[in-house]
């Protein structure tokens, strides 16, 4: 029985300055946490920006190798993938979400190639209709379809589209993990929570376990069902999201849970300032 | 009347007239508010409802194609409206009278030159000071924002995030103007740099008494900061009331979504999202601009727009399922009488 993910003990430095002068830093220091095969969760990383969360997602994705430490996914070791082969089954499998939907796309190429391209490589379609077949069933799943998107420069739509399309394109090679980063942040209001929601659906109807790196305590709160919380590099607290949010133990969690804006000040703002 | 800013009519349109084909994107359609003295105005609204080019408007800061095509804005200390200005009174104001806070702070202080010259820049020909006049009051202006004077030899690189977030709102307060535009002061920054940058926005301004404009699309930072707010969606202002009342009673079905899909932390209840994407400005639908999205929507919302008129005093929203009280039915028909 091996688990979906698990990373151990993972440490990444990185070193700056010259020959004379070096000085060394760890971006992510000592992590270690696992995701079960058979039960698909949220499992959020939350922390400032300047905590490692972005170096962890990178190394998870093998974009970036750990210095030291272990990532292995379905048992196999991540840093030992050679050749192509093996880098497009592992790609099929575990699939990215970034920040800024406008810069995950080329503003000078069509959104559907991009499904197409992962339909042809991680969903084997190598005909223009099965790829446009996977393209819109994938679309279907975020609450789109090939019409609205087909043709269409990344400047035609919205964020909240954008962001969707984004997801529909990781989801084409049915993958068994995402890993989203700040995949909200850049979303408005009023869509936001559509996409909070989509998450929820793709690990309760498609079982795609979702890491989900976050600085929002609140909606890491609304979806996830377990939590990481780094700081510079270290993790402070690990548990259930609950749990750890509504009651938290580390002073640094707790810095984090006081910073987060009440919506019950409302009623203090407006006394203070009436004078 | 004693408004800071008095806006009235406001109209302000991107125009675009290539080949004969003229297109028209109207980004402020109508805008009506007022900001009284001493007081937090926030504006909240998703991106590309207008509320930038409001913004721009308001601070007399606009080019081509965005033009000004009716009606007035009316600053308190000036006598004359905004736009019968010239450029050298208005270069004078600027600054002095009228300030502001950009978003993202990297993109404003000027990269290849320290802090210290952008203060030179900024505000030195505006403070008729002698030169170490000036960087006494600008070190007074720094420790109040809990920055050390050494930040000055630095460059914008060398600072952090909210460092730099400080440095831009010294940069907008060190003349102690009258009137300051807040545009996202907070939104690029991380929760706990984001409360202290809150927070010493509003010392600073109760500390000199200005009034502010503070535009974010982030409705809690507007429960932590704003006394009154208004909603804008598609170009118009929607709603409008001291900030408690448009958060504990939301009246318009925007304003409602919005305020009921906020996540907290120890709510576990479903938060549904709002189907449809915000409008296009350059074919808005007709009649009231939110009816495509709008659960409440009727034939009539489809064909005329409805009117920001006042539903209990001291509120504004424009729906047609809201119904005026008693009072401010009274109130309204005082207030305008044709003139």
């Amino acid at each position: 029985m091996n688990p979906l993910l698990s990373v151990e003990h993972v440490t990444r430095t990185y070193t700056r300055g010259g020959i004379l002068g070096r000085i060394e830093f760890s971006a992510v220091d000592d992590v270690s946490f696992s995701l079960e095969a058979a039960r698909p969760e949220i499992f959020a990383i939350i922390g400032e920006s300047g905590s490692g969360k972005t170096t962890l997602a990178r190394m998870i994705l093998h974009t970036e190798k750990p210095s030291g430490g272990v990532i292995r996914f379905l048992g196999t070791e991540v840093s030992k993938l050679r050749g192509r082969r093996q880098r497009l089954q592992f790609m099929q499998k575990v699939q990215p979400i970034f920040q800024n939907p406008a810069e995950a796309f080329n503003p000078l190429k069509r959104v559907d190639r991009y499904l197409y391209a992962s339909a042809y490589y991680f969903a084997g379609r190598r005909s223009r209709e099965g790829r446009e077949a996977a393209a819109d069933e994938a679309l279907k799943k975020v609450g789109l379809s090939l019409v609205e998107v087909k043709g269409r420069f990344p400047h035609e739509l919205s964020g909240g589209q954008l962001q969707r399309t984004a997801i529909a394109r990781a989801l084409i090679s049915s993958p068994a993990l995402i890993v989203a980063d700040e995949p909200v942040s850049m979303v408005d209001a009023s869509l936001r929570m559509s996409i909070v929601n989509l998450f929820k659906t793709l690990r309760d109807d498609l079982k795609v376990s979702i890491v989900y790196i976050t600085h929002d305590l609140a909606t890491a709160y609304y979806i996830s069902d377990r939590v990481l919380i780094l700081q510079k590099g270290k993790v402070v607290e690990t548990g259930p999201a609950q749990e750890v949010l509504s009651n938290p133990q580390h002073p640094y969690t707790i810095r984090l849970r006081e910073a987060i804006l009440s919506l019950d000040d409302v009623d203090n703002v407006q006394a203070g300032s009436s004078q | 009347m004693d408004a800071a800013l008095s806006v009235q009519n406001l109209r302000a349109y991107y125009v675009t007239d290539y080949y004969g084909v003229r297109r028209e994107v109207r980004a402020v359609d109508d805008i009506t508010l007022s900001v009284e003295k001493n007081e937090i105005y926030g504006i909240a609204g998703e991106s590309s409802c207008g509320k930038s080019t409001f913004i721009k408007t308001v601070a007399a800061a606009i080019r081509p194609p965005l033009r000004v095509l009716g009606g007035s804005i009316k600053y308190s200390f000036l006598e004359r409206d905004l736009y019968d200005l010239d450029e050298k009174t208005l270069a004078d104001i600027r600054w002095k009278h009228l300030s502001f806070i950009p978003q993202g702070s990297m993109n404003v202080l000027n990269p290849v030159r320290r802090i210290r010259e952008s203060f030179q820049d900024f505000a030195f020909p505006h403070m008729r000071l002698g030169r170490s006049e000036f960087f006494d009051v600008v070190n007074q202006r720094l420790e109040r924002l809990h920055l050390s004077p050494s930040i000055l030899t630095a460059f914008p690189h060398e600072l952090s995030g909210g460092m730099r977030q400080r440095v831009a709102i010294a940069l907008a307060t060190v003349c102690r103007p009258e009137f300051i535009i807040a545009d996202e002061p907070t939104t690029a920054l991380d929760v706990v740099v984001q409360k202290d940058v809150l927070a010493l926005t509003l010392e600073t301004q109760r500390e000199i008494g200005s009034s502010m404009i503070f535009v974010t699309h982030d409705l809690t930072v507007h429960a932590n900061i704003s006394n009154r707010l208004g909603i804008m969606y598609a170009g118009r202002l929607i709603e409008e009331g001291l900030t408690r009342d448009v958060f504990r009673n939301p009246m318009h079905p925007y304003t409602q979504h919005l305020v009921a899909s906020l996540p907290q932390i120890g709510d576990l209840t479903p938060k549904t999202a709002l189907s449809g994407a915000p409008p296009s400005l350059a074919q808005p639908p007709s009649g009231c601009r939110f009816h495509p999205r709008c659960p409440l929507a009727t034939d009539i919302c489809r064909q005329t727009n409805p009117e920001l008129i006042t539903v209990v005093p001291g509120r504004r929203v424009a729906c047609y399922a809201v119904m005026p009280s008693p009072e401010a039915r009274a109130m309204t028909n005082d207030k305008f009488q044709p003139s």
